[in-house]
């Protein structure tokens, strides 16, 4: 077999095996260019994207046409003899000027925009309070006594291995936050642990969460959609699997939305008051320690050694209970433990403490009840 | 001029050689030696941190956890920049200039070779102690190469101090080696070379060392009051002891813009050499890319809040660095203005250090166009922190530094074996690894725009497609960079003899005023520049 079939049988092989990768990764739409986005601040940004872009390929041709100008007709194998010119104030100061009228071309749209996505205090109809926590959000509706946790969907953990063919992997929360269209949305991030950075394309919105600090953005949304972003700044392991997903629904939806997140609550709270089983309390403590503990402990309780300590055989898991709770519900100074007591209501807590003590290869044999709880806050 | 007669006493000095043996390398004091170590130290570096990258790559090959946990990739990406940072790029132009400075301005070494052998030393021992942080427990960093507080203070590994300590080394070495270049240009220069005079080499470097100088304490000072925060009780970047992590950006970009530039302008003097050289035509606008060198340092100092666009800076803030950022385009685009006007109506060919030339100018550009992009602060909103910025950075560190090391690698290696490397090989290396540099890069650019996240080891499913794509130039790049290692090692052994002038176009002192390979001990007598 000749050299040439036999390279040629090569290339067909791996143009072959390419194919077959890539179509059966291609279950989700891919994109090329910056989303138009749902907001007046998401269109402008894109406007404003599309003709910095397009000066850029124009900057780029001209230089590149030049230099494939030279390259081809001024090379040596074509007898090109060399001219011996080398200064120019004239030409130098042209090519410093163009380029700075240019730049302030670009520089008068990009400040009145960047006005305007600053200007987030202006008439804001909703101020949304947004905590990031490793490794999910806290929305609370600062006028509306609404708060809530949202994290990853289990729908996602569950396919971790393998993904493909899941729908929104890694873009699908337990708890979507919901808001209205056509209202001005005030952000207020802040963050209890670590700097996070809450990002949704489609609402150009993202503005880094940071401990000790406020910072605010805002959007207003107009059109009904799911609308999905990421946290964009590095907050630790589980930097990659804490997703934001916005559902934009009208006035009259949101406000049924909202009716029933405060009748949630009354329920939640209710379930404080009574008296649960062992069973009942791990089984909803596994549900709370795989969303709220496993990122750091590990799902079987191993933690990671040196870095976050496990659960199996723990000492604090296996000694005085009062001490367990303590150091979910005020967290532990100085290291990445946080305080779980603004996370979790007193059912979560009762029944994670539970879990660890009667799960993880753990069997201590002792309870707490969700009651026990409300007095520690 | 001095040179010229103290000369006399040591004129037995090209006679002999270097020492035999291992000890050879660990006392020399000769600039060419040094000079090797710190190119071969660099190499290895890159091979390390570009193996990190392969591990990152091959995770992110598809969706889904297959190779390496969370931890373990966040120890990737943290190592990865560091080392490339610090161990490759920053340490092979150091290198490069202790090889090159002497040998342009008919220096006979360096001026403080003892203080030469002793900032090569630390490195080894810096890098070490950064990479035995893998075998702590608890592991590497996995902070990211920009280590911000509170995740690198309250949050982060035992290990964090061993990262203190190798980074306080590197600078260290860093500051010693930027003196020794300062004093050796100011003080060495043979007699008639006068300042505009100096290959852009050399004043590219000049400038550097004074960046290096200015900033490198300023990354010192961020990680003692790391050190501190952590072991001793203060609270300079803890919100919760009244501190402000907000202000570690600040000090560390202050560092960390200029040592952009650090790692960029020796690159511009590189090119600045080679393209009038296969052009056969001087330099067009000496003058002016002095200045604009000058002036990008200067400005270097005043934009490093661009990479702080959202962290809730007051809006005359992002405005002031907005317009001081887009500023820097006019002197980085006036030199390679000069570039492609000194090939114009020259009388090119292409061999291997002018093809990894024009790839830098090409390449370089692009990435300096996408930072224009960046630079615009609005729309940073939407790029910041995705794989735009990822792309962005890319295109000038990898297809802009390290291009311009390879490239003068290809131009002075002649010089300093005397063996030509293989003509072939070079240009095969050169093409295999700018096709997959592009399948590498630029799809990345379309992930940013798409939303991706820079720093997450799994990724949703609509970015799988670049992704593959990306990772496979990358295992490409990857492999072809080994290709180098075995070039640079055939041309060790042997090769074709370079002429003394080796470039029919080359000009400078190294060229024409010394053999190939350059003797142990050059310009013992000091040649006469006119």
């Amino acid at each position: 077999m000749g050299f040439k079939k036999l390279t040629a049988r090569w290339f067909a092989a791996i143009a072959g095996v390419l194919s077959v990768l890539l179509v059966s990764v291609a279950n989700a739409e891919y994109t090329l260019n910056l989303t138009e986005g749902v907001t007046p601040i998401s269109r402008d940004l894109h406007g404003l994207h599309m003709v910095v872009f397009w000066i850029c390929v124009a900057i780029g041709s001209a230089v590149f046409t030049v230099m494939a100008w030279s390259i081809f007709f001024h090379r040596k194998s074509r007898g090109a003899k060399a001219s011996n010119f080398h200064e120019s104030t004239k030409i130098e100061i042209i090519w410093t000027l163009a380029p700075l009228l240019i730049l302030i071309a670009v520089a008068i749209p990009a400040t009145s925009t960047l006005i305007d996505l600053e200007d987030a205090k202006t008439d804001a109809d909703i101020n949304l309070q947004v905590t990031g926590i490793q490794w999910k959000w806290k929305y609370r509706f600062v006028d509306e006594d609404v708060e809530f946790i949202s994290s990853l969907a289990q729908s996602s953990r569950d396919v971790i291995k393998d993904p493909l063919g899941n729908e929104n992997y890694l873009l699908e929360v337990d708890e979507p936050i919901v808001l209205p269209i056509n209202k001005k949305i005030r952000f207020l991030f802040h963050s209890n642990d670590v700097i996070h950075a809450w990002f949704v394309p489609a609402l150009a919105v993202k503005q880094d969460a940071i401990p000790g600090f406020i910072n605010d953005s805002w959007a207003i949304i107009e059109e009904v959609g799911t609308y999905r972003g990421q946290c964009a700044e590095l907050c630790g392991i589980e930097h990659g699997f804490m997703p934001i997903v916005v559902e934009a629904v009208t006035q009259a939806d949101y406000e049924k939305w909202l009716n029933g997140k405060k009748a949630e609550a009354l329920v939640v709270a209710a379930a404080a008051e009574e008296k649960w089983s062992m069973e009942d309390l791990v089984a909803k403590g596994e549900t709370v320690y795989k969303v709220n503990c496993s990122g750091c402990h590990g799902a079987t309780g191993a933690g990671i050694p040196g870095v976050f300590p496990a659960m199996t055989g723990s000492d604090i898991v296996l000694g005085d209970i009062a001490n367990h709770i303590d150091i979910i519900v005020n967290g532990k100074a100085g290291t990445a433990m946080a305080a779980f007591k603004s996370m979790l209501s007193d059912v979560d807590i009762a029944a994670v403490v539970t879990y660890e003590r009667n799960a993880l290869g753990n069997s201590v044999g002792d309870l707490v009840q969700p009651s026990a709880i409300t007095g520690l806050r | 001029m001095t040179n010229a007669t103290t000369t006399t006493e040591h004129d037995d000095h090209d006679d002999h050689g270097p020492a035999y043996g291992l000890s050879r390398w660990i006392t020399t004091t000769n600039h060419k030696d040094i000079g090797t170590l710190y190119l071969w130290f660099s190499f290895i570096m890159l091979l390390t941190g570009g193996s990190f990258a392969m591990v990152i790559r091959a995770e992110l090959f598809q969706p889904g956890l297959q190779f390496v946990e969370p931890h373990f990739f966040n120890q990737m990406t943290t190592m990865h920049g560091l080392i490339m940072v610090f161990g490759a790029i920053m340490p092979a132009f150091v290198g490069l200039a202790n090889w090159m400075l002497p040998l342009m301005i008919g220096a006979p070494d360096m001026a403080l070779p003892r203080m030469n052998n002793w900032s090569f030393w630390i490195l080894p021992f810096a890098f070490t102690m950064l990479l035995s942080s893998f075998f702590m427990q608890g592991g590497a960093p996995a902070f990211g190469w920009t280590f911000y507080a509170p995740l690198s203070t309250t949050y982060a590994p035992a290990s964090t101090d061993f990262f203190i300590f190798g980074v306080h080394l590197m600078g260290i070495s860093s500051v010693m080696g930027a003196i020794n270049v300062i004093a050796t240009i100011l003080n060495m220069r043979a007699p008639g070379m006068t300042l505009m005079k100096m290959p852009l080499f050399v004043w590219t470097w000049l400038i550097t060392a004074y960046l290096l100088i200015a900033v490198m304490p300023v990354l010192a000072g961020a990680v003692t009051m790391m050190l501190t925060d952590r072991h001793f009780g203060t609270s300079f970047f803890n919100a919760a002891g009244g501190g402000d992590p907000v202000m570690f950006q600040h000090i560390f970009w202050f560092f960390g813009h200029p040592e952009v530039y650090i790692m960029i302008l020796p690159a511009f003097g590189i090119i600045s050499a080679i393209v009038p050289t296969f052009a056969r035509k001087q330099l067009f606008g000496y003058s002016s890319m002095v200045y604009a060198t000058g002036s990008i340092a200067i400005l270097s100092f005043m934009v490093w809040a661009h990479h702080m666009f959202t962290t809730g800076m007051p809006v005359a803030g992002e405005l002031y660095f907005m317009y001081a950022t887009i500023l820097i385009s006019i002197p980085t685009g006036v030199k390679v203005f000069n570039w492609v006007t000194t090939m114009w109506r020259g009388s090119m060919t292409f061999e291997t250090p002018m093809l990894w030339a024009l790839g830098f100018i090409v390449m370089f550009t692009i990435g300096g166009l996408s930072g224009l992009m960046l630079g615009v602060a609005p729309v940073t909103t939407q790029y910041h922190d995705t794989y735009f910025v990822v792309a962005h950075f890319h295109y000038v560190l990898v297809t802009g530094a390290l291009y311009s090391i390879i490239a003068a690698y290809y131009y002075w290696v002649p010089k300093w074996t005397g063996n030509m490397y293989n003509e072939t090989l070079g240009k095969i290396h050169f093409w295999w690894s700018t096709i997959a540099v592009n399948v590498l890069f630029f799809p990345q650019h379309f992930l940013g725009l798409a939303g991706m996240p820079r720093r997450i080891p799994d990724y949703a499913l609509q970015f799988a497609e670049f992704n593959m794509i990306s990772s496979i130039g990358g295992f490409c790049f990857g492999l072809a960079q080994v290709f180098f290692l075995f070039i640079i090692i055939k041309t060790i052994k042997g090769g074709k003899k370079a002429t003394d002038i080796v470039w029919e176009g080359a000009t400078g002192l190294e060229f024409e005023a010394l053999p190939s390979p350059a003797p142990y001990h050059s310009f013992n007598t000091a040649p006469v520049v006119k």
